[in-house]
């Protein structure tokens, strides 16, 4: 059982540092801020939530006791980080911060161009 | 530009209530695990932030209609007094003491009057905490 338990507990935090290496990598080589948070926000929740689940895990099933503020840091994260990288981002696009040159679709313009007609 | 706000105060409304659960947290839990009067007050005074942040500052004012300068008054207050609570018992000022109390939910449970001490400076950093915070808010 421990043995078990050690097994899932070490792939959930390596998995977690793994996912958060791959933010830190996509914040280097994506091209504009949009995307970029995009590689922020997403992956490294996943990545911070996997390795608070394996402490949650080494707490619960090899020192036999719960510990339920790892879990309302879970919520805590899962429910703020996302709301974060929204509302960074909208922060960008109503300062002016362009888009990749690349990018074929941007459905916000239409609704801005009508405000400011107004 | 007016800016629409929805998934922020929604967010808000939701996330205020676990920052003020854990803030009560880690204030009774002072005595025997790390936390205590002054983190659990600035802790408290991040929710009232956020929804400073979140809403207007007359929405909070009118939901929270708390004079922060008495609030910081009444916690200094009520550091003081139990420091003179302990010359009614012939011993220095600020003695503090504890015994195991049986209630009603909790069972056997310490109850010390360090923890009177920790709620004044609990009140005394929210108010001075958020004095500042609506001071420099509110001038132009």
């Amino acid at each position: 059982m421990i043995e078990i338990s050690k097994f899932i507990v070490g792939y959930l935090i390596l998995q977690g540092a793994i996912l958060s290496l791959i933010a830190a990598i996509g914040v280097i080589r994506l091209p504009d801020v949009y995307t970029r948070n995009h590689a922020a926000s997403k992956s490294a929740t996943l990545g911070v939530i996997s390795i608070l689940l394996g402490l949650f895990l080494q707490y619960i099933l090899i020192d036999h006791h719960a510990n339920s503020r790892v879990l309302l840091g879970i919520i805590f994260v899962f429910v703020t980080a996302p709301v974060a990288g929204h509302l960074i981002s909208r922060a960008a696009y109503n300062t002016g911060v362009p888009l990749w040159n690349k990018s074929v679709q941007d459905d916000l313009a239409k609704v801005r161009s009508k405000q400011k007609s107004r | 530009m007016k800016t629409n706000d929805v998934i922020f105060q929604t967010a808000t409304k939701v996330i205020v209530f676990i920052i003020i659960l854990y803030s009560l947290h880690l204030f009774f839990s002072g005595h025997y695990t790390p936390g205590g009067g002054f983190i659990g007050g600035l802790m408290t005074a991040g929710a009232l932030v956020l929804l400073l942040l979140a809403f207007d500052i007359k929405t909070v004012v009118n939901t929270l209609p708390l004079d922060y300068i008495k609030l910081t008054a009444t916690g200094l207050l009520i550091a003081v007094l139990t420091g003179i609570g302990s010359f009614f018992f012939k011993v220095p000022f600020l003695t503090h003491t504890f015994s195991y109390v049986e209630l009603p939910f909790l069972g056997e449970t310490a109850l010390a009057t360090a923890v009177l001490f920790d709620l004044g400076v609990y009140l005394v950093v929210i108010g001075v905490t958020m004095t500042i915070i609506q001071t420099i808010g509110e001038t132009e």
